[in-house]
C-alpha cells in the first residue's frame, strides 16, 4: 500500500506515521498546531493530560536508543497511557523469531500502539502493512530511511522561532546526509511546508546519488553552504565512517564542516542552529556554538515531547473508535454545540 | 493438467500449428512427427508413419521447448521453498523441456555426488531435463579450484561461483584458466562484491529516497571489465549470467564484435521493471542483481532484440511465503519466474517489435547454444522437447494460475496473454492443459 | 422563546446569591474557576461583582473532554491556568451553560488532577433542561426551556450576549 493510503486514512486524518513523504501541507501544520496545545501542558504544574488513559502503547525498539525511546514513554505517560518497552535486541529475535511473530505476540496482549525503531529501512511500513486494524504505527527511525517525528519536531522549533511562513527561509543541513533519516525527513517536510530554499551540504562520500532529487540543493563547500541561510541543522557524524573510508578522520571533517562562531557569521545574522542530538563537540561544531545564544538545542529537546504527544494522540485518537473501554461514555452530540 | 503415461517409442503427429523452429530457419504452418522420443519430420511424414496419438494444434505456435539458463529448483538443501519435482512439474506447465541450476545448492555443486543426485532426481520426476552448473571454487569459497573434471564428468556443462566473490584476480585468473582446460564454459556473474557492499537495491534516486543501501551500476561494470580483461587473457569461454545494466550490455557488445567468445543473458524482470516498482518497499521486487533504471531497461530490451544478449532466462528463484515477509532489506532476493517466462517474453517481443522467431530464439537457440547442449531445436533427430502454446489466450497471474511451489512474484495481478497447452519431454506428452 | 436580554441584572442576581456562600467560610475564602470560553467571561463579571482576593483561574477543558475521538483533537487549546494551590481550597466554577453536565464532569477530573478541593459549588448563568450526568448547579442565573432543535449560546466577551440558534 502507498505511503499515502496507509498513513492516512478516509477521512484525511492521521492513521499511521511512518514518513513525511506520503503526507500533505495541511496535515503537518494540524500536528504542530496540536504540539502547541501540548507544549502548553507540559509547562503546566500537572504534566498529564487524561487522552490517552486506557491505551497501552508500546515502543517496540530493534535498534538501542535511550534518547528516542525515553521521549517517546514521558509523551505517552505524559498522555496517561500504560507503557511497554520491548529491546527486541535482547529478546525473541535474536532467538529466531520472525518480525510477525513478535507482532503477533503483543498484538494478542491487547495492545494499541506500536513505537517502532529499527534498523531496516521500511520496517515501519512493513509492521503498518500486517498489524492489526486497531493498532496505529508511530515510526522512531527506520534504517536510512525516515525519522519523522524528529523532522517534525525540528519544523515545529523553526515556526516558533522565525514564525510561520517558512517560504521566506533558507536552511542548511549540515553532514552525513547519505545516512541519515533525520536528514530525509527534514528534507520532505521542509519542501512540504515551502521552505524558500533548502540546501544540503557534505563531503561527496556522504551525499547520496541523486540527491538533488530529494529536493535541496547539494554544496561540498560549508563555506559557500551555510551563507545567508536562516537555519543551520548540524547532523551527527558516527565514528564508523572513518573506518568505511568514507571519511579521513574527525579532524579534518571538523576543519572543512564543522561549525564555529567564525563560520556561523557567514550565516544571516539572525541564524538559527539547530542538532537533533547527541552533538560530538569539536566535530559537529564548537561548544561555543553549542552553547551559544543560537542554538535552540535544548528547546529541540523539549518540543519533542509535545511533538510526539501531538503525534501519538492524532494517530490514536482516528483507530480509538473501533474499542470501548470503561472510561468511554456517550458522545457529545456533535461539534457545532456551546459548553454543554 | 494430466501426464500421459505413454511409451517413449509412442509415434505422435502434431497438426497443423505454426511450427517455428530458428535453429533451422523453420517459421510455417505445418506438421511435426515424433517417433522413438525424437523428432522424425516436419512437414511430410516419413513413409509408412502412422501416429499413435494426434495433437490439434490450429491456431497454435509449436517450437522448440524453452531452455531456461537459470532456475533454482532448491533442492538439495532448501526443500521448503521448491523441489526438483515440484519446479519440474512448473517447468513442463510453462513449456521448459531443459533447465539448468546454478551451483548454490546445499551442499553446494562441487562433488559428482550432488551432480548426480540433481540428475537422478530430475529423471525420477521425468518432468524436465535438468543440467547443472558445477562450482568453480569449492564451497563456493573463492579460494580453492574446484575439481572441474570431475564435475564436467559427471554431467556439469559448465563452472560458476554464482553470486559468491572469488577471493583475488589472481584466483580468478586461475579459476578461468583451469576451466579453460577442460572447454568448460565458466558462467560469471558480474558483480564486484565490495562495490556492491551488501547494497539490496539500485544505487539511484529510488534507494536515496528510501535509504536503502545501494548497488552501484560500477559494480557491475567495474565486475564486467575486469572479466573481460581476464577472458581475454585466458581464451576461456565465458557467458555472463544476468546483466541489468545498458553500459555493461554494451561492454560485452563491443567484446563479441572485437572476436572475444563471450556471451550474455538477461533475465525477464529486467526487462519489465525497474527501480521505481519497489514503490514504498515491495519486496516482491528485491532482487539481486537488482532493478536498474527505466533506461537500463530499455538499453536491455534494445541487446536481446540485436542479440548481443543472446538468451532470456527466468532466473527462477522459488521462495517460501515468510522469505518475502519483512523489512525490505530483511527479505531474500529473488522471483519466482518459470511460470511467466515465455507469456513475459512474448509480451516483450510484441511491444519491443522483435519477430516472433527472433524471440523464440532467444528463449530455446540461444540459450542451448550457450549451455553446449543439442537442444532448442527441431532439427530432424533432435530429442523431442516441444513446446504448443496459443498466443492468443490470456490469464491472470495468482496463486491459483501459478504452478510452482513459489508464489513469490512481481508480476501477481498481470494479465498474460499466451498459454502453453502441450508439452512434449524425450517424445512424451508432460503436460497437457485440461 | 426569546434569549434573556438582561445579563448584567442576572450576573447582579448571581453575584448576590454567591456573596453569601463567600462570607461564610471566613478567611479561607473560595476561589473562582471559569470554564473556557464562555464560563471565564461569566466568571470575569462575577469575580469584578464580588471584589474577590484571589486572581480568577481558567480552565480549558479540551484534554478532559469524553468524546475527542469522535470531534478530533481542537488545536487552539489554551492552557489552563490556576494561579493558586487547589488543595483544601473551596472553588466556585463558574461556566455559562448547563446542558449535559459533561463539561463540568470534565472540569471536575481536571480541577481534581491538580489537588484536593475542600469543595466545588457551581455557577451557572444559564441552566437547561437536557441532563444526562447527576449534576446540579448551586447558583443559576435563569432557567431556560428549549425547543429539540434549540440551542443557546453565549457571545462576548464585550458585549455578553444571549442568542437561541436553531440546529441544523
Amino acid at each position: 500500500m502507498s505511503a499515502s493510503n496507509l498513513q492516512i486514512d478516509s477521512k484525511g486524518r492521521l492513521r499511521h506515521f511512518l514518513s513525511i513523504s506520503g503526507l500533505n501541507r495541511q496535515l503537518l501544520t494540524e500536528i504542530l498546531d496540536t504540539a502547541e496545545s501540548f507544549a502548553g501542558v507540559t509547562a503546566q504544574t500537572v504534566k498529564k493530560v487524561p487522552l490517552l488513559r486506557g491505551k497501552t502503547i508500546v515502543n517496540l525498539f530493534f535498534e538501542a536508543s535511550t534518547r528516542t525511546r525515553t521521549t517517546f514513554e514521558l509523551a505517552a505517560k505524559r498522555l496517561s497511557a500504560d507503557v511497554l518497552n520491548i529491546n527486541v535486541t535482547q529478546s525473541s529475535a535474536v532467538k529466531g523469531e520472525t518480525l510477525l511473530d513478535t507482532l503477533r505476540n503483543l498484538e494478542a496482549m491487547h495492545i494499541d500502539m506500536f513505537v517502532v525503531r529499527h534498523a531496516d529501512s521500511g520496517a515501519a511500513h512493513f509492521i503498518a502493512n500486517h498489524a492489526a486494524p486497531h493498532i496505529s504505527v508511530i515510526n522512531a527511525g527506520d534504517g536510512r530511511h525516515s525519522h519523522p517525528t524528529q523532522a517534525m519536531l525540528d519544523m515545529f522549533t523553526i515556526r516558533r522561532v522565525k514564525g510561520p511562513d517558512f517560504g521566506r527561509l533558507r536552511v542548511a543541513i549540515v553532514g552525513d546526509i547519505l545516512h541519515s533519516r533525520v536528514a530525509r525527513s527534514q528534507i520532505h517536510a521542509l519542501n512540504l511546508l515551502h521552505t524558500g530554499e533548502v540546501r544540503i551540504v557534505a563531503p561527496k562520500t556522504l551525499i547520496p546519488v541523486d540527491a538533488e532529487s530529494l529536493g535541496a540543493h547539494v554544496f561540498h563547500d560549508l563555506h559557500a553552504g551555510i551563507r545567508d541561510v536562516d537555519v543551520v541543522i548540524m547532523l551527527r557524524l558516527q565514528r564508523e565512517r572513518m573506518q568505511g573510508a568514507l571519511l579521513p578522520s574527525e579532524h579534518e571533517y571538523y576543519e572543512l564542516f564543522g561549525l564555529t562562531e567564525e563560520k556561523l557569521a557567514l550565516a544571516s545574522p539572525d541564524v538559527t542552529v539547530m542538532h537533533p542530538g547527541p552533538i560530538n563537540r569539536g566535530v559537529e561544531m564548537d561548544s561555543e556554538v553549542a552553547d551559544g545564544p543560537r542554538s535552540v538545542i535544548l528547546e529541540q529537546v523539549t518540543h519533542g515531547i509535545a511533538v510526539r504527544m501531538a503525534v501519538m494522540s492524532m494517530a490514536m485518537r482516528t483507530t480509538a473508535g473501533t474499542q470501548e473501554t470503561e472510561q468511554r461514555k456517550e458522545p457529545l452530540p456533535g461539534k457545532g454545540e456551546a459548553a454543554e | 493438467m494430466t501426464i500421459s503415461p505413454q511409451s517413449a517409442q509412442e509415434r505422435i503427429r502434431i497438426t497443423g500449428g505454426r511450427v517455428i523452429d530458428p535453429a533451422n530457419d523453420v517459421d510455417t504452418v505445418t506438421d511435426v512427427c515424433i517417433a522413438a522420443g525424437r523428432v522424425a519430420a516436419i512437414g511430410t511424414a516419413p513413409d509408412g508413419f502412422t501416429a499413435d496419438h494426434e495433437i490439434e494444434a490450429v491456431g497454435s505456435i509449436v517450437c522448440p521447448g524453452l531452455v531456461d539458463i537459470s532456475a533454482r529448483l532448491r533442492e538439495p538443501g532448501q526443500e521448503h521453498k521448491a523441489t526438483i519435482a515440484s519446479e519440474s512439474r512448473a517447468a513442463a506447465a510453462g513449456g521448459i523441456t531443459t533447465l539448468c541450476c546454478p551451483p548454490d545448492t546445499y551442499p553446494v555443486i562441487d562433488t559428482p555426488a550432488v551432480a548426480e543426485l540433481i540428475r537422478l532426481r530430475a529423471e525420477a520426476a521425468g518432468l524436465a531435463r535438468v543440467v547443472t552448473l558445477g562450482a568453480l571454487t569449492r564451497q563456493l569459497d573463492g579460494e580453492q579450484l574446484s575439481e572441474m573434471a570431475a564435475l564436467q564428468r559427471a554431467g556439469c556443462v559448465g563452472v560458476s561461483n554464482g553470486l559468491r566473490p572469488v577471493a583475488s584476480t589472481l584466483i580468478q585468473r586461475r579459476a578461468l584458466e583451469y576451466a579453460a582446460t577442460f572447454d568448460l564454459t565458466v558462467f560469471l556473474y558480474a558483480n564486484d562484491d565490495a562495490l556492491a557492499n551488501n547494497g539490496c537495491a539500485h544505487e539511484g534516486r529510488v534507494a536515496t529516497r528510501l535509504g536503502l543501501p545501494g548497488i552501484p551500476e560500477a559494480a557491475e561494470t567495474a565486475a564486467v571489465a575486469r572479466d573481460l580483461a581476464l577472458i581475454e587473457q585466458t581464451g576461456v569461454r565465458a557467458h555472463f549470467c544476468r546483466l541489468t545494466t545498458g553500459r555493461a550490455a554494451r561492454m560485452v557488445a563491443r567484446a563479441q564484435y572485437d572476436g572475444v567468445p563471450v556471451t550474455a543473458d538477461t533475465a525477464v524482470p529486467y526487462l519489465y521493471l525497474s527501480e521505481t516498482d519497489i514503490g514504498e518497499f515491495d519486496s516482491q521486487c528485491h532482487l539481486i542483481p537488482p532493478l536498474r533504471t527505466v533506461e537500463d531497461r530499455q538499453l536491455l530490451r534494445d541487446a536481446v532484440q540485436r542479440g548481443s544478449l543472446s538468451a532470456i532466462c527466468s532466473d527462477h528463484q522459488p521462495h517460501e511465503p515468510d522469505a518475502k515477509s519483512g523489512p525490505y532489506p530483511a527479505t531474500e532476493p529473488g522471483a519466482s519466474g518459470l511460470d511467466t517466462l515465455l507469456p513475459l517474453s512474448l509480451r516483450y517481443g510484441e511491444e519491443q517489435g522483435v519477430p516472433l522467431p527472433d524471440l523464440i530464439d532467444r528463449l530455446t537457440r540461444g540459450p542451448a547454444n550457450i549451455l553446449g547442449l543439442p537442444y532448442g531445436t527441431l532439427s530432424v533427430g533432435a530429442s523431442a522437447d516441444i513446446c504448443i502454446f496459443d498466443p492468443e489466450r490470456t490469464w491472470v497471474v495468482d496463486n491459483g494460475t501459478l504452478a510452482s511451489n513459489g508464489h513469490n512474484t512481481p508480476f501477481r495481478g498481470w494479465e498474460m496473454q499466451g498459454r502453453v497447452t502441450h508439452t512434449l519431454f524425450e517424445g512424451r506428452v508432460v503436460y497437457s492443459m485440461v | 422563546m426569546n434569549a434573556p436580554e438582561d445579563i448584567a441584572a442576572i450576573l447582579d442576581d448571581m453575584a448576590g446569591q454567591l456573596a453569601a456562600h463567600v462570607g461564610k467560610h471566613g478567611a479561607n475564602a473560595p476561589a473562582m474557576v471559569g470554564i473556557h470560553t464562555g464560563g471565564v467571561w461569566v466568571a470575569e463579571q462575577l469575580h469584578r461583582r464580588l471584589q474577590l482576593d484571589e486572581p480568577l483561574g481558567s480552565l480549558d477543558i479540551s484534554f478532559y473532554r469524553d468524546d475527542f475521538t469522535r470531534i478530533g483533537m481542537n488545536p487552539v487549546v489554551q492552557p489552563s491556568e490556576l494561579p493558586f494551590t487547589i488543595d483544601d481550597r473551596h472553588i466556585i466554577l463558574v461556566d455559562d451553560v448547563l446542558h449535559t453536565g459533561r463539561t463540568i464532569r470534565a472540569a471536575l477530573n481536571e480541577l481534581f488532577d491538580y489537588g484536593r478541593p475542600a469543595s466545588i459549588l457551581l455557577a451557572a448563568l444559564i441552566e437547561r433542561d437536557g441532563r444526562e450526568l447527576p449534576i446540579e448547579a448551586s447558583v443559576v442565573g435563569r432557567h431556560v426551556s428549549l425547543q429539540p432543535n434549540e440551542h443557546i449560546k453565549l457571545t462576548g466577551p464585550s458585549p455578553l450576549r444571549l442568542e437561541i440558534q436553531q440546529t441544523a
